[in-house]
């Protein structure tokens, strides 16, 4: 599979394994493309989950990685691709729609918006929350106060 | 003068295929303080009389940003929080956790370890079941299975708190085996509980299965397709109650259970009903392992070879167990330092929870409650 991919794609991807489980780092511009491929042609019909990971000091900012796995081969596959930051990707909810709530939820703590999702608004966090809390800028003991002391009527949640 | 009650010239009129109101349709909320939500869910209902029309679930209530925690504790520090995501099934949670570090160091923990860890694990998954039946039958009307269930359930707690003195968040795992070593007659006293428990299962089973008040009320309920699970990446007894025979233990086993012998049972309607029968044949399977494990329960230490200040090599890994509600993954990047660079958790609830609008439509209310409730969502680990 991972030759016919790079055959296709070539310099765009790289297939990496490390403690014995098969990811990739894909290039942006790739993504939407291939994600299709890997549900349509390869069996990953199931997206297990969508995760980001925050780099400050890159100039690529994050890394976002989508979890996906096939019943037919029984295999677990990553794929991973950089943005700079305020970039946006293409909504997966097309190709599985299970992935609606965790494009949420990256948007939520990271604010990397996914074009063509049909809700894309935070899901854990209140909607007026600002900031985005598992970006490496943002404390740990930092909240939004003003959220907490007009909703809350307290001076700090912490 | 016009009357306010049939005039319409205070209403938007730009748009009349979309009439601002539909007599038709009412829109009513339910939780977040709601009995049988099972913690704090909000659900938004849009109802025809007692028809649901769709629903949209307002989460994060008990937000506690937990993998943000992870980012500040060491790997070892991080540990006890993850009991408190799945508080009803925390030793798998912490079964998870460790054996992910664990894959990230290298280590892998000695046989007598992955043994107590099964049994404990198990037991765990049994504990989960009866709390969710319990649960599941009150929101339904069936007030006696609660305290049938409770009351075994209690045997199990005794086990786990005089193994690590606690009941609920047990932290029993560390990374690289067991902090302690079981207590003298832990396996008489769980073979005991085995030959205790198996018969209560047909009691629970006699009390419910051929019930007619709990056939009607759930057979036909909130019936989900083996199709529609998959591209909603639903997992645990859901999944199987639709007739796909899939379970991490078998499919991709982790600690040591290729080593016993059971069967993944599996329903055909993927209704209420079906995740009913499947979880009970799932308690009776995991009677089967622990029977299995503590039979052939090996001598020899229960801790391997860790070092003291943990930092694990720069990388990424992705692990996850078959927890009691489904698919539990962890995906920790270390940068080399002794705390993860990022940990994420997949929660199985969370996931599965996002069915529920479609599960629900064309649903009366009081079905909504099963559906919820057959779900065996656990609000602390669908925030976390």
């Amino acid at each position: 599979m991972i030759a016919k991919l790079k055959g296709n794609y070539g310099s765009g991807m790289e297939a990496l394994t490390y403690a014995g489980q098969n990811h990739m780092v894909v290039d942006r511009s790739l993504i939407p493309e291939i994600l299709q491929v890997l549900r349509n042609e390869e069996q990953f019909d199931y997206c297990v989950d969508i995760t980001a990971v925050h780099y400050p000091a890159r100039e690529k900012q994050f890394d976002v990685i989508w979890v996906l796995y096939s019943f037919a081969r029984n295999e677990r596959i990553r794929v991973k691709t950089q943005i700079v930051d305020g970039a946006t990707l293409p909504s997966s909810v097309p190709i599985w729609t299970g992935a609606n709530w965790l494009e949420r939820e990256v948007f939520d703590m990271f604010g990397i918006k996914f074009d063509g999702h049909p809700d894309m608004k935070r899901i854990l966090l209140p909607d007026g929350w600002k900031g985005h809390p598992l970006r490496k800028d943002y404390g740990i003991l930092q909240q939004d106060n003003e959220w907490v002391q007009i909703n809350l009527g307290i001076e700090s949640g912490q | 003068m016009t009357d306010p009650h049939t005039s319409l010239s205070h209403l938007d009129l730009e748009t009349p295929e979309k009439p601002f109101l539909d007599a038709n349709e009412l829109v009513i909320n339910m939780g977040p303080q709601h009995p049988a939500t099972h913690g704090v869910l909000r659900v938004i209902l849009r109802l025809d009389g007692e028809k649901v029309l769709g629903l949209e679930c307002v989460i994060g209530y008990l937000h506690r940003g937990v993998e943000k925690i992870g980012e500040h504790r060491t790997y070892t520090m991080f540990n006890p929080y993850v009991d408190r995501m799945d508080y009803v099934a925390a030793v798998s949670n912490g079964l998870g956790y460790c054996e992910t570090v664990e894959r990230l160091l290298g280590v892998e923990a000695p046989p007598r370890a992955q043994h107590v860890r099964v049994i404990l694990t198990e037991l765990n998954r049994i504990a989960s079941h009866q709390l969710w039946l319990g649960t599941h039958a009150l929101d339904i009307g069936a007030i006696t299975p609660l305290f049938y269930t409770f009351r075994d359930r209690e045997e199990i707690l005794k086990i786990y708190e005089k193994y690590c003195g606690a009941r609920l968040t047990t932290h029993a795992f560390r990374i690289g085996g067991l902090q302690y070593e079981t207590y003298t007659g832990f396996e008489k006293e769980v073979k005991n509980f085995l030959t205790f428990f198996r018969p209560k299962i047909d009691e629970y089973e006699e009390l419910l299965t051929t019930n007619r008040i709990w056939v009607e009320r759930t057979k036909n309920v909130g019936i989900i397709s083996a199709a529609d699970c998959i591209a909603f990446g639903v997992t645990g007894p859901v999944l199987r109650a639709s007739g796909v025979k899939w379970d991490l233990r078998k499919a991709q086993p982790y600690a040591n259970y290729k080593n016993f012998e059971f069967d993944i049972p599996i329903g055909e309607n993927g209704d209420t009903y079906d995740r009913y029968l499947v979880r009970m044949a799932e308690m009776r399977q995991s009677v089967r392992i622990i029977e299995q494990a503590v039979g052939a329960l090996p001598e020899g230490p229960i801790m391997a070879k860790v070092p003291k200040v943990m930092k694990p090599p720069a990388g990424e890994v992705y692990h996850s167990i078959e927890s009691p509600k489904g698919e539990l993954g962890y995906f920790i990047v270390s940068d080399g330092s002794t705390q993860p660079y990022r940990l994420r958790v997949r929660p199985p609830s969370f996931v599965n929870l996002q069915a529920l609008d479609m599960m629900c439509r064309g649903q009366l209310v009081a079905d909504v409650i099963a559906v919820i409730g057959t779900i065996d969502i656990v609000l602390g680990e669908v925030d976390r």
